[in-house]
């Protein structure tokens, strides 16, 4: 998939590598409600292949979510949870850790400042 | 007296829109020289705001969604419409975790966002007759704009 060149701005990108016992997520653009299937199906689509316990979503390169965002990932953890998995977060912008720290996520999800650091923690259980 | 700085922008309800429109609210807000995290509230707040009036307002129907801005002395005042459904219980939609639509994937976390990041926020609702919010930011060592 190719970001759009020509627009003003990109909508959002999902891209998702798997790494030992976990598949890494990477968030491109801004999650809000109009975004929010694409994230849902990407990761469903990915998570349904059963290759890992562990999803890492990488939020890096989310500039924006709002709280139709908060909405698809707890849905996610949920549903990856409930499938005996688990589902961490890493690497958020100010603007996403606004939302997060409001919304009390932090409270359900663990966070990690690194791929790495996520990897290590996942990687440690 | 100085003329107030203003701006209405109408749109249908498609959540295509909400980039836009926040997008446009921001561009509008940046005269004022806020921060970059006073800019990210206003665009966080009225993603919220224009959400709710696509998805919640209008549901399945099609409506317009009216946005309105103007630049004061201190910071913005954002005001948001739709014609849509209502809200019959605003306190209810205010509490944090509520949403009136269990059958999607909802935080309903938006009015609880929407009255952190923002200084003052107000809710008119008339049920059958829509919706409008109303609510301002204060912009810390404003500019003088125009």
């Amino acid at each position: 998939m190719e970001d759009r060149k020509g627009g003003v701005y990109m909508e959002l990108i999902v891209d998702s590598k798997i790494f030992k016992d976990a598949i890494i997520v990477y968030l491109r653009g801004e999650l809000d409600q109009h975004t929010a299937n694409t994230v849902r199906n990407a990761i469903e689509k990915e998570w349904s292949k059963k290759l890992a316990t562990y999803i890492i979503l990488n939020m890096e390169q989310l500039t924006f979510m709002d709280s139709s965002g908060l909405g698809v990932i707890l849905g996610r953890y949920k549903q990856v949870t409930n499938d005996g998995g688990k589902l961490v977060i890493c690497c958020v912008n100010r603007q996403v850790e606004k939302i997060i720290e409001l919304s009390g996520l932090k409270n359900i999800i663990n966070f990690y400042n690194t791929e790495t650091e996520a990897l290590n923690a996942i990687g440690g259980e | 007296m100085e003329q107030q700085n203003k701006m209405i922008l109408s749109f249908s309800n498609i959540s295509g829109n909400e980039s836009f429109a926040r997008a446009t609210v921001a561009a509008f807000a940046a005269k004022l020289d806020p921060t970059l995290e006073e800019l990210e509230d206003i665009k966080t707040a009225v993603s919220e705001a224009v959400t709710n009036a696509i998805i919640h307002g209008y549901q399945e129907q099609q409506g317009m969604v009216h946005v309105e801005a103007t630049l004061t002395e201190q910071g913005i005042e954002i005001i948001v419409r739709d014609q849509g459904r209502g809200i019959d219980d605003v306190d209810l939609v205010r509490e944090a975790t509520y949403t009136s639509r269990p059958d999607l994937e909802r935080s309903g976390m938006g009015f609880t966002i929407m009255e952190h990041l923002m200084d003052e926020i107000e809710i008119i609702s008339a049920v059958g007759k829509g919706t409008q919010i109303k609510m301002y930011k204060k912009i810390n060592n404003i500019v003088p704009v125009n």
